[in-house]
């Protein structure tokens, strides 16, 4: 019987890297809430644009590298960050302007919106593409680890190694931020407020004089930042690959609808559910459950309840119960 | 001519249109290209008449085509390929078993769910039976899916099929995709139309993790190869004389000859296939039922005001499309002849089979096919267009030139952008498509 042994591997596999994956998908399920909540449609392109967003980061944060730039033990990408999201701004402005725009002035169908966002979808990929290829690109710099798994062992005296990676901690500290600047501006400033409005009751705010192209202009805005910040910072965790941002569509709108659609606080909670049970759910328990029993016992099997390719399987199932029985989602959201 | 009559005359022309493109093909490029993408174009026109029967008849937005694609697939490995004895004896009883006790775990807490009276308790006891049976689940199967996997795993390490003629398992397939598609249907159907597609999504990616990862059905990433064939080997054309004599009859080349020929024959099984399901489509598109789909998809409150069941009728249609999807994911699998789970992109097959049916014209079995057979061809032909364009701008550059070679390079990425291109475009200048309902 050995807790701390347990605790210590628990949490190197399961607590810290669920903590990051949550935060990477709650930063992706809030922008697909602002533009549900405030345009009305789920956007298909959302993992397309996390993923041009985080191409833009790589790009500069190359150029950046090439003359020298860095920020010591941090990673260069963060000096890049404002870039991509000014970059990836101008790509959704010009997209609602060019796109969206017609369909909000006939007043389309949500289901029509939809679809035309799965065309924006396949545009953005192609994009993606054509500048930087599929390959798989790593452009994590800086110290690799905030805690050393050999120094912790010196330090703690245990067996099982803690290992803290920088791009976590970078992860969990950007998102808080993220986050706070979003709720203080949604709820202090004046702007964040005709945008709550508009959101809760499209009717009442036009008639108190709220300009609705001004807060779709706004709302693309606070989504470039958003999914930007999502993409690099999972880039920076994992590595940035073109095709995984597709991949990441499905969590993202499991957290955005389990957390109620629409609902920014849902949305955080709903990527923090999804991600500690699809880590939990996949994860090998075969040490923890060594430590934790008795002598040196321990199971013949892995213990790992499901295989880590059915991590689908996982956000999907708790989307559904959650549709069934809650279909407001966890926070009440938007059910139109 | 009336304007009915225009609109009439305009299919045949845009169909004569699509053949000439493909001749084209034929005589610049090769005719076995030619039947290549006339092979994959009639396939995609059958998933096309599928999406359309769901969206266009129904106003159902299914966004999970690759997973019904991919069971049509796996409906071909099961129905086609030679059972391992071996495989069988060392764990398929008790595959069968754990199946068995699965279902009846899941059917058991259905029953639970409507039977007890609401409250914590019945919560309680649904969630500890679940668990349980998870339990006794994975108890059952884990030691039989070793065993099964363990036989012979280079090349078999699976059951097999049942060794049945490869043609079976295009209806097969269609059976799979329907059952599949009733769970879903079960389950999603009474959701907003936005949630129903999520829905699709995911069930879509879990049938793809499935045949990836349960090996002792599908070989997993390993792949199935060798799948039977509905027609001839080319090799064994090649050794037939009354090939030889008629290939000497046309001037041409055996080996080029006999694998026009094998194309052919497929060519000729899937126009018999799409036309089977446009005729019965038509015929029930102008029966009393087309009507009162139409008049469902058009006002859904007032033909419920009619009396008319709408979220049944939903899952009757939900059910039939995935069907014919399956179908046409079966007969993709057996034009392939081997079953490869990981090349099923959701980009590819599903999102792209949307194009075609919002270009064909939605509600439209014509256009479906239309924009099934068009968007195929451009798919495949968008990338030798774009570099030979790219070839004749640059031709003036230095071959070594870094700028030419990066562009060669990007124009293998084109096709996504296209698609994406068109689609917007059609969207935004003729929302009905190149074959409009009538």
């Amino acid at each position: 019987m050995d807790i701390l042994n347990a605790f210590v591997a628990f949490a190197n596999f399961v607590l810290i890297p669920a903590t990051a994956y949550g935060a990477q998908l709650a930063l992706g399920a809030l922008g697909v809430t602002l533009i549900y909540g405030v345009l009305r449609f789920s956007n298909f392109a959302h993992g397309e644009t996390m993923s041009f967003g985080a191409m833009v980061v790589v790009l500069v944060t190359a150029l950046f590298q090439s003359w020298g730039l860095s920020l010591g033990p941090l990673p260069t990408a963060l000096l890049a960050l404002p870039f991509g999201i000014l970059v990836t701004a101008l790509l959704l402005l010009t997209t609602d302007r060019v796109v969206y725009k017609f369909y909000r002035k006939v007043k389309a169908a949500p289901v029509m919106l939809v679809i035309v966002s799965t065309g924006v979808m396949f545009v953005m990929n192609g994009v993606v593409r054509m500048v930087v290829g599929t390959e798989d690109r790593r452009f994590a710099d800086g110290a690799r680890f905030l805690v050393n798994a050999r120094d912790f062992k010196a330090w703690s005296g245990l067996d099982e190694g803690l290992a803290i990676k920088t791009t976590q901690v970078i992860t969990v500290v950007v998102a808080l931020i993220t986050v706070a600047a979003l709720f203080w501006f949604l709820n202090k400033t004046r702007t964040g407020k005709s945008m709550r409005a508009f959101s809760d009751n499209e009717d009442l705010a036009l008639l108190s004089g709220i300009n609705p192209e001004r807060v779709v202009t706004i709302t693309w805005l606070l989504v470039a930042a958003l999914a930007t910040i999502a993409g690099a910072l999972y880039g920076l965790d994992k590595s940035f690959k073109p095709f995984i941002y597709q991949q990441l569509l499905l969590p993202v709108f499991a957290a955005a609808i389990v957390g109620g659609i629409g609902n920014p606080l849902g949305a955080i909670a709903g990527g923090f559910v999804i991600a500690f049970s699809e880590v939990t759910l996949t994860y090998a328990f075969k040490k923890v459950i060594t430590y934790l029993s008795p002598d040196s016992w321990s199971p013949d099997g892995l213990v790992q309840l499901l295989s880590t390719d059915y991590k689908f399987a996982v956000s999907f199932a708790i989307l559904i119960i959650v549709l069934l029985f809650k279909p407001t989602g966890l926070f009440k959201g938007q059910s139109i | 001519m009336t304007q009915s009559d225009m609109k009439k005359s305009r299919a045949p022309l845009y169909f004569l249109a699509m053949a000439l493109l493909i001749s084209a093909v034929g005589l610049l490029q090769s005719w076995n290209s030619a039947l290549s993408i006339l092979n994959m174009g009639l396939i995609s026109a059958i998933m096309a008449l599928g999406v359309n029967l769901q969206w266009g008849y129904a106003g159902l937005f299914n966004v999970g085509v690759m997973g019904f694609v991919a069971l049509g697939g796996l409906a071909v490995v099961l129905t086609s390929m030679p059972p391992v004895p071996a495989a069988w004896s060392a764990g398929g009883g008790r595959i069968i078993a754990a199946l068995v006790v699965g279902v009846m775990i899941i059917a058991g807490a259905a029953v639970l769910w409507k039977r007890m009276p609401k409250g914590r308790t019945r919560g309680l006891v649904l969630t500890a039976v679940l668990i349980l049976g998870f339990f006794l689940f994975r108890f059952l199967l884990d030691p039989a899916v070793a065993a099964i996997e363990a036989v012979d795993p280079a090349v078999s390490g699976y059951l097999g099929g049942l060794g049945l003629p490869v043609i079976l398992a295009w209806p097969v397939g269609g059976i799979l995709a329907a059952g599949a598609a009733w769970l879903v249907a079960k389950t999603a159907l009474g959701l907003r139309s936005d949630y129903l597609a999520i829905a699709t999504l995911g069930i879509a990616e879990i049938i793809l993790a499935v045949m990836k990862n349960e090996d002792w059905l599908s070989r997993g990433v390993k792949n199935v190869n060798g799948l039977p064939r509905p027609v001839p080997n080319e090799i064994d054309l090649q050794n037939a004389q009354w090939f030889l004599d008629m290939m000497v009859r046309f001037g041409m080349d055996p080996t080029t000859g006999s694998s026009i020929f094998v194309k052919l024959l497929y060519a000729l099984l899937f126009l018999a296939v799409i036309i089977l399901i446009v005729t019965a489509m038509e015929l029930a598109l102008k029966s009393p039922w087309g009507r009162m789909m139409r008049a469902i998809r058009d006002n859904e409150t007032a033909a419920e005001a009619m009396g008319k069941n709408v979220t049944g009728r939903h899952l009757q249609i939900f059910v039939l499309g995935a069907a014919i999807i399956g179908v046409a994911g079966a007969m993709m699998t057996t034009l392939d002849g081997q079953l490869t789970p990981t090349t099923y992109q959701p980009l590819r097959y599903t999102f792209l089979v949307w194009v075609m049916v919002i270009v064909g014209g939605s509600g439209n079995n014509w256009g479906a096919v239309l924009g099934g057979m068009l968007i195929w061809f451009l798919w495949i032909e968008v990338e030798p267009i774009g570099a030979w364009i790219v070839n004749v701008i640059t031709s003036g550059m230095d071959d070594g030139s870094s700028f030419k070679a990066g562009l060669i390079e990007r124009v293998a990425y084109m096709r996504y952008l296209t698609m994406g291109v068109i689609l917007l475009v059609v969207l935004r200048f003729s929302p009905r498509g190149l074959l409009p309902e009538k």
